[in-house]
Parts: structure tokens; sequence; C-alpha cells
């Protein structure tokens, strides 16, 4: 007779007297017996998963299907891991093109270490710092918060606002897609059975651009958020009038969306307080706020009003730092 | 499904037969008896469970044992030294009163460890972002900042 009894036991004691006396039954988290598969190559994982089918999942860093297998929401037989594939995870630069590629499996701390990433894409930074715990972001990829499409998930916002595509390979080859167009609902995007996603790129920047992204949150840390806001202005030569505009909104609807009608406002139009408030108010017309457990609609979009123009002055003045900088070192 | 792992476990090399759907935190427990890592959430939300992998701090509750392959695997037992001496961290953690109900801490200090490893002199902020992942429900942080602060001038 063991001391201290075995979880298993103690376990089913507690069914037992739950179910007995009629309380709801309080069930351990136990974890759902999967096999484990580790691949070396793309094309490895994907044909593992084309012999499985419906009964296999890719796992990325896992913190999020761990929790689901756990949460007994999801059943897979089998769990193939990207974690093994060397292509994987980048961060690429190459600054005679100007585009940034980001592998899949690239995690956010990685992300947030990048000194790249901080002077170039400080959109990104201001995003992934606020993701999940430092523990999340060592293992959390960024593609596995794309795929996830959860409405919460806001790495996404950044991503689209800088018009970034989504390149995948499946069992029937390679495409690359907006990643805006990516998005259909919560939970469900374009990506098919049994495609991997290979890598996000950026396409080239117009010079003395600023962006920012603002993630409102009610606590300061661990937290999903109300709303995410995203801007991007690209300034003319005279330093003040805006030659492209982008305006990213997320977590208030179901999937991630840029605001158009509002970046029509401030392109071509000088950079002023009016104009950045005029287009807050668009923005806040055209986005498809509704209630959930996070935030109400109505709230949410009396903070895309304030926010859009706050954003838009942190931009431009982000844009002017980049502006006085690149006359040093571009 | 049955697998043979091998790692490094605290320093030691270590080959394991494990099922390939457990976690970390269930090969630590209840395969090595190493019981300071805790279970809180088991989700990933309150660091009870933080170990070190690779030099990385990790959620073991979400951390897939099938991922140990090759790696190296610090626990709480694993900052102890000889005799029973406690880690310059642990102390800390000790002088300032940082321990109350004691749960968090485990997770706590291998947190304060993967910063300290990495920034030998963090700022007040970078501690608190780096502990952000770990709650306390009993103290309210100041003391284990304090201890943190206090094990990164000690080194």
């Amino acid at each position: 007779m063991p001391v201290f009894p075995g979880r298993r036991e103690r376990v089913s004691e507690s069914l037992t007297i739950a179910r007995g006396s009629g309380c709801p039954v309080r069930r351990k988290l136990r974890m759902h017996k999967f096999s484990y598969l580790r691949p070396k190559s793309i094309d490895e994982a994907i044909s593992l998963m084309e012999s499985h089918g419906e009964r296999a999942r890719y796992i990325a860093g896992g913190t999020d299907i761990l929790v689901r297998i756990r949460e007994k929401k999801v059943f897979p037989d089998f769990l193939i891991s990207l974690r093994h594939i060397p292509e994987l995870a980048y961060i690429r630069y190459e600054e005679a093109k100007g585009i940034l590629q980001i592998g899949s499996m690239t995690t956010h701390r990685m992300l947030e270490k990048s000194p790249l990433i901080r002077r170039r894409y400080p959109i990104l930074s201001d995003a992934v710092d606020n993701i999940g715990s430092v523990q999340i972001r060592n293992v959390a990829t960024i593609g596995g918060n794309i795929v996830n499409a959860v409405p919460s998930a806001d790495g996404a916002i950044p991503l689209i606002t800088l018009g970034s595509t989504i390149r995948m390979r499946g069992p029937k080859g390679e495409r690359t897609i907006e990643l805006t167009d990516f998005f259909i609902g919560p939970g469900q995007t374009l990506l098919e059975h049994g495609e991997v996603v290979l890598e996000f790129v950026v396409p080239r920047l117009p010079p003395h651009t600023g962006m920012a992204y603002y993630k409102h949150t009610r606590r300061a840390a661990m937290e999903l958020p109300i709303l995410g806001v995203a801007v991007f202005i690209a300034l003319g030569d005279d330093g003040i009038t805006c030659s492209e505009a982008r305006i990213g909104l997320g977590v208030l609807a179901p999937t991630p969306m840029r605001a158009l009608n509002a970046e029509k406002i401030l392109k071509g139009k000088k950079i002023k307080d009016a104009v950045l408030e005029k287009a807050g108010k668009v923005a806040a017309d055209e986005c498809k706020a509704r209630d959930s457990v996070r935030g109400e609609a109505w709230y949410r979009r009396a903070m895309v009003e304030v926010l859009v123009k706050r954003l838009g002055k942190l931009c431009v003045e982000r844009a002017r730092v980049s502006r006085k900088n690149g006359q040093i070192d571009d | 499904m049955k697998q043979v792992l091998s790692f490094n476990l605290n320093g030691d090399r270590v080959e394991v037969e494990i099922e390939t759907h457990w976690t970390l935190l269930h090969l630590l427990r209840n395969d090595f008896e190493l019981t300071g890592t805790k279970e809180g959430c088991g989700k990933g939300e309150c660091g009870a469970c933080t170990v070190i992998v690779d030099g990385k701090a990790v959620n073991a509750c979400i951390y897939p044992a099938m991922e140990l392959e090759g790696k190296e695997v610090l626990t709480i037992e694993g900052l102890v030294g000889a005799e029973g001496k406690l880690h310059p961290i642990q102390k800390a953690f000790v002088e300032h009163g940082a321990v109350q109900c004691g749960f968090c801490t485990p997770g706590m200090v291998m947190s304060a460890k993967a910063l300290l490893d990495e920034n030998p002199n963090p700022s007040e902020d970078e501690i608190r972002m780096a502990i952000a992942g770990n709650f306390c429900r009993c103290t309210g942080y100041i003391q284990i900042i304090e201890a943190i602060k206090a094990a990164s001038k000690g080194r």
C-alpha cells in the first residue's frame, strides 16, 4: 500500500464521490493519447499528413494545440511536429531588395530580440513584446499564431498592415496569397489540409515610413486584447504629405481587417491632427466591431477612433526619425 | 506508443522510455520524481511549471516531452550546489522574504535564472517583463523583484 496514492487513484476517487453526491463532475485535465511524429523535411511532413488524413494535426510551438487537447476540444491521433525542419525558422532582410522574409517557425522571442525588426519594423516589435509571457514567446511561432486564426490573436494585425503575403506548400504544390485574404472566419483560414506555411514576405517599404501597433488591454501583461490597432504612414519628401497609409484592425471583429476607407482619407493629405481625427472616425464607422467576451462593439468603435489618431501621430514621429536617420546611414 | 528519449537533465545524461503524448512536466514529476516543478493551471498561463530548456524559460506543462531529444533541461533541483548549497537566486529569495506559500517559487526562480543568464544586469522593467508569466497569488511581487535585483548585483 503506497503512502501517497498515485494520481490515477485520486482522480477516480474524486469522480466517484462527485457522481454519487450529484455534484457536477470535476475532471482532472488528463492528456488525450497521440503519436508524435518528427519529420526532418517539409516533404516528409506533407506525406505523413497525407497518409494519416484527418486524424493528424501539425504542431508548431504547441502552446495552443496542447492546451486544446488537454481541454478535450480536439482529439488528434497524430501530431506532426514542424520543429525539426531546419529551413523554417529565420528572419531575412535583403538590403538591396528591401524585402523582409519571416520563416513560419520563427518564434515570437526571435522577433522580439531581433535588432533589425526593432529598427526597421517597430510595428512587429510593438506586437510581439506583448504576446503571452517570455515562456510562451520562447516556444510559440508566428506561423502557429496566424494559422490558428483565433480572433483574439493579434499577431496578424501588424503583418497585414505591412501588406505581407503568406507562402504555403501542400500536396498540390506551392502558392502565395495576400495575408489579408487568408482569414475567412474565427479559427478558419484558406489553409488546406496538409498544407504547411513556409513564410511571410513583407514587400519593400516606401521611404520615410512610420509604423506603430497598439494592443488595448486591461492588464499590463498576460492578456488578450480588447482590440488591436496598427497604423502605417509613409511621408513624401516634404516630410508632411502622406504618400501611403495603411490601417489594420483586429480582435474587435471575427477576422483581422484593413480600414481601407480611412486609409483613403490619409493618402495625399498633409498629416495634421484634423486629418488623423477624420481618419479615426471613418475607421470607427467601417470597422466590423462586434460584442464579445473581450469587449462591446460601441466601446471598440470609440477606441478605434482614439487609437487611429494617436498611432497616426506616433507614425509621423517615427517616420521623421527614420527620415533623419535615413540621411545618415542609408 | 512508447519511445526512448535521450537528453541532458540537470547536468546528467539520461535515457528514458516515455509515452509519446507526455508533456515535459509529466515526465519530470511522474517519472523522475522531480516534484519541485509544479503544475498550476496546466495551460501555460501561470508559470508554476517553468523550467529551462537549452537556456530558454518554457512552460513544462505544454512542452511535448518528444521535443527533448538531445536538449538540455534545467529544473529547480538542478540549481542546488554540492551539499545542498542554495543558488544565489534562491538565497536572495529567502533573504528578501520573496516566498510565502512557495507554490510559484520554483517557476519564479527559474524565470529569474533564465533572465540573469541572458542579461546579468536587468532593469526593474526587464525583471517585471521576465516574470510577467509567473503568477504569485500571495506576496504581491515586490519582494520577488527585490530578490532578483539583489541576486543580479550579487553575481
